[in-house]
Parts: structure tokens; C-alpha cells; sequence
């Protein structure tokens, strides 16, 4: 049986991992790798690398930070931050990424979605989406979730689908950094829309928000979330084997004695 | 010597890595003669069937790659280079594969009979029904990572291990000294790194 997937997000700037709440007040954790290695040991399905450096140093220890990581972990590694033309995308897959994701990017230019797509495959892009509630509708914000862009962000998503996108990463500005709870009512309206993998951002607290995101949204696919995880509030080895209690599937690590 | 054979398609470093890790030497390549003096073969692939298949046909290593196989030399394909080894592929026509493994590739769609979603995209348990050298290693119930849309039918007796999505969706096979994973063992944790540690002894 297929299981559901949790991720946690390492937002890299300056080669650093940082995490903003409501994408301001950044606060400095750990150091990538390290971190890498960590989720790796304790049962994470994914990793998700996004890139919030602006400078041309930064990008520099960013791609030398994926080299590293892509090169002694062996799950599936998302990057995303800064992926504006199909050379980017080429740019972090040769640092040993297997899945780009695309933002502000595909905002100003949604062709980038086909482009990529036809060249690597859908399964290589994802299309992440920051969304906000405005007067009443669903709206797709751009630049880290700063400026609304007036799209309607359900339609955005299917038309993200139509383009070649293989995965949505659905990330509410409403719910994240509040640890409430997911955004169960955007994720709902979303999976109406798309038929493509949904993986739910922003809002994660603790362990019960999982449990109600997959029940709720039978849909969803993945749970994807940064500080609770990276301040050790939520154990992902835990968690895991909670949801797991909970009648959801998991893939739960067994510790062999053998090692390889 | 294990060559990863280099046709232009996906990112080869995870695998290369993933091999490295467990001391399996190993190297990146499209040199016919370094092919012919490998140990072992490692066929990748990501993409669509057709445009691969004729990226390796560009490279003159078909031929090559199929009559090493039938002299014996370990063969492993991964992904989209596991259904190449079938007889031939549904996906966007109708294209001719390696002819190492009896049987074909066809969309998983179709066949479902409740709507999950294709591509089958994550961590999926694998049901060992024959074990083989590729399982050597791993127990019944371990999970691998799978990304895919088109999955291989009417196999016969080359299956070893499946996952169940809604249909059976063969995950290892093997016929001889020819083996395949439709999941990307390179992406599967440590259960992966057993599977390619049982291939590269």
C-alpha cells in the first residue's frame, strides 16, 4: 500500500537553515547536511531544499551544500528558491536534485512549467503555491508570499497541471507559522481541482494536525513542514509511527542490526 | 566494475553515489569498451519510453548491451530502464524494447478500478512472491520509492516482487542474470542500498 509522506523543508540562506514565521523573523537552526542526515535517520520520506539566498555567494553555497547532501542521502531531494529559467533547472538537478520546484518563477513565465516537463518529466516538477484568502476567494501570491498577484490560485492549479506540473506543493499564508492546524479548506478546494500529488504546507503544530489533514482530506498526499520538525517539537520518527497507530500508511523505518 | 550506462538521460550521480556508499566501484559511461569490460550493467532511465529508447539507440549500445546480457553479464535496469528490457512498450505508440525479458509495458490507468492517482509517485511496500538475488537482503513489507505512469504486464514467471496499487504493480523481476526495479533503489533509503549491495556482490 502506498504510503503518505512527511517532508520536512530546510529553508538555506547563507548556507544555513532558517525558518521565518509568516515568512518574516527569520531565526537561524543548523547546518544543512547535518540536518539532512537527521531527517534521513529518523524516517523522513523527502527532503525539501529551498534556496532563500539572494546573493551570488549565497547560491554558491547553496549548490556546493546540495552536492554534498545529494551525495550521502538516498531519498528523494526537492530544490526549489530561485528557479526562474529551464537552465536552473539544470543548474540544482546536476548538483543531484531529483525534483525542481517552481514558484514566482512559473508566476512570470508559466511556460517554464511545459519547458521543464517536456524535458525532464513531469515527475521532475513541482509547482509550489503560496496562497492567501482575499475578499472571499483563494489568491496566488509571489515573491515568498509578499505580493498577490490577483490569480485565482484553484485555477492556477489546475492550469499547473495542464502545463506538465508532476506534484502541487500547497502552502497556506493564512495557516503557516500559526501552528493551527493545516488549511483543510484551501487543501479540499485544491484537491477538487487537480488530480496530479498534493503535498499540504503551513500550519503544522503537532502530531494531530497530521492525523485530521489526512483524514480530511482523503486527497492529500504529503505533509510538509519546517520549525516544528527542526525545533524538535515534532519527532518525525514519532509522528510516524503515530499516524501509523492511526490507521494511516506509513512507511515505518526498521532498525536492522546489520549495517550496510 | 559496475558501468552505469550513460545515454543521456537523468541524473546519474544519486546512483553513482548510492553504489559508492556500499563499495561498489563503479563508473559513468558510454565507452563500448568499458561497457564490455564491466562486471555488471546498470541500465537507469527517467522520461518517455520512446525518447529513450532511441537515445540509446543514438548511442550505438543497444546491440551491444543485449548480446552482453545474453552472454551473461549482470544485467540491471531501473525505472524506465527496467521496462526497456521488456519486449516492447505501449507508452505514446507502440516501441520496441530490449527483448531481454518476456512480456510488455502498458499505462497503469486503465487498469484501476478505483481513481487513484497516476503517476504512482512514492513509498509503496513490496510483496516478495519469488525471491531472487535482488531481495537477498530485504523482507517482505519493506517500502521503496517508485515515480511512475506505465508498469509491466503479462510477465509471467519474471516476477519477484510487487506493490499493490490497487493493481500489482511489479517492482523487481528477473529472468537469468537479467534483473529490473521499477522503483529507484538510488531514492529508497536503505532498503534500496540493500537491494544494490545484493547486485553489485
Amino acid at each position: 500500500m502506498i504510503a503518505k509522506r512527511i517532508i520536512p523543508c530546510l529553508d538555506v540562506k547563507n548556507g544555513r537553515v532558517v525558518k521565518g514565521v509568516n515568512f518574516e523573523g527569520i531565526q537561524d537552526v543548523a547546518d544543512p547536511v547535518d540536518m539532512a542526515h537527521f531527517y534521513n535517520d529518523c524516517g523522513a520520506d523527502e527532503l525539501v531544499f529551498y534556496d532563500i539566498t539572494a546573493s551570488f555567494e549565497g547560491r554558491a553555497l547553496f549548490t556546493d551544500i546540495l552536492r554534498r547532501t545529494a551525495a550521502e542521502i538516498f531519498i528523494p531531494l526537492t530544490v526549489g528558491g530561485g528557479i526562474n529559467e529551464v537552465s536552473d533547472f539544470e543548474r540544482v538537478l546536476a548538483c543531484g536534485a531529483d525534483k525542481v520546484s517552481v514558484n514566482s518563477g512559473a508566476i512570470k513565465n508559466p511556460d517554464l512549467i511545459s519547458q521543464a516537463a517536456r524535458r525532464y518529466g513531469d515527475q521532475c516538477v513541482v509547482l509550489s503555491m503560496d496562497i492567501k484568502r482575499v475578499g472571499g476567494s483563494f489568491h496566488l501570491f509571489a515573491k515568498g508570499g509578499r505580493v498577490d498577484t490577483g490569480i485565482d490560485a484553484l485555477q492556477w492549479a489546475h492550469d499547473g497541471q495542464e502545463r506538465g506540473a508532476g506534484e502541487l506543493v500547497v502552502n497556506s499564508i493564512d495557516t503557516d507559522g500559526v501552528k493551527g492546524g493545516f488549511d483543510l479548506e484551501l487543501l479540499q478546494a485544491i484537491a477538487s481541482r487537480v488530480s496530479i500529488p498534493i503535498i499540504a504546507s503551513g500550519g503544522a503544530g503537532c502530531m494531530e494536525h497530521f492525523t485530521t489533514l489526512f483524514k480530511s482530506v482523503p486527497a492529500v498526499d504529503a505533509g510538509l513542514a519546517a520549525s516544528i520538525f527542526h525545533r524538535k517539537e515534532v519527532s518525525i520518527e514519532a509522528l510516524k509511527k503515530y499516524l501509523a497507530g492511526e490507521g494511516i500508511p506509513m512507511r515505518i523505518i526498521q532498525n536492522k542490526e546489520e549495517n550496510l | 566494475m559496475i558501468a552505469i550506462i550513460d545515454y543521456g538521460v537523468g541524473n546519474l550521480y544519486s546512483l553513482s553515489h548510492s553504489l559508492s556508499h556500499i563499495g561498489a566501484e563503479n563508473i559513468i559511461t558510454r565507452n563500448p569498451s568499458e561497457i564490455e569490460h564491466a562486471d555488471k550493467l546498470i541500465l537507469p532511465g527517467v522520461g518517455a519510453f520512446g525518447d529513450a529508447k532511441k537515445k540509446l539507440d543514438d548511442t550505438g549500445l543497444t546491440s551491444l548491451i543485449i548480446r552482453l546480457a545474453k552472454e551473461g553479464k549482470p544485467l540491471l535496469g531501473i525505472c524506465l530502464g527496467m521496462q526497456m528490457l521488456f519486449d516492447k512498450s505501449f507508452e505514446y505508440g507502440e516501441h520496441e524494447g530490449l527483448h531481454l525479458i518476456p512480456g510488455e509495458i502498458r499505462p497503469i490507468e486503465p487498469d484501476l478500478s478505483v481513481p487513484l492517482k497516476v503517476p504512482h509517485i512514492g513509498w509503496n511496500t513490496l510483496h516478495i512472491t519469488r525471491p531472487c538475488l535482488l531481495t537477498k537482503y530485504i523482507s517482505e513489507g519493506d517500502s521503496v520509492y517508485y515515480v511512475h505512469s506505465y508498469y509491466a504486464k503479462n510477465i509471467g514467471s519474471a516476477l519477484s516482487a510487487s506493490s499493490e496499487y490497487d493493481v500489482a504493480i511489479p517492482g523487481v523481476v528477473t529472468n537469468g542474470n537479467v534483473f529490473g526495479t521499477q522503483f529507484h533503489p538510488e531514492k529508497s533509503g536503505e532498503i534500496g542500498l540493500r537491494i544494490l549491495k545484493a547486485f553489485a556482490e
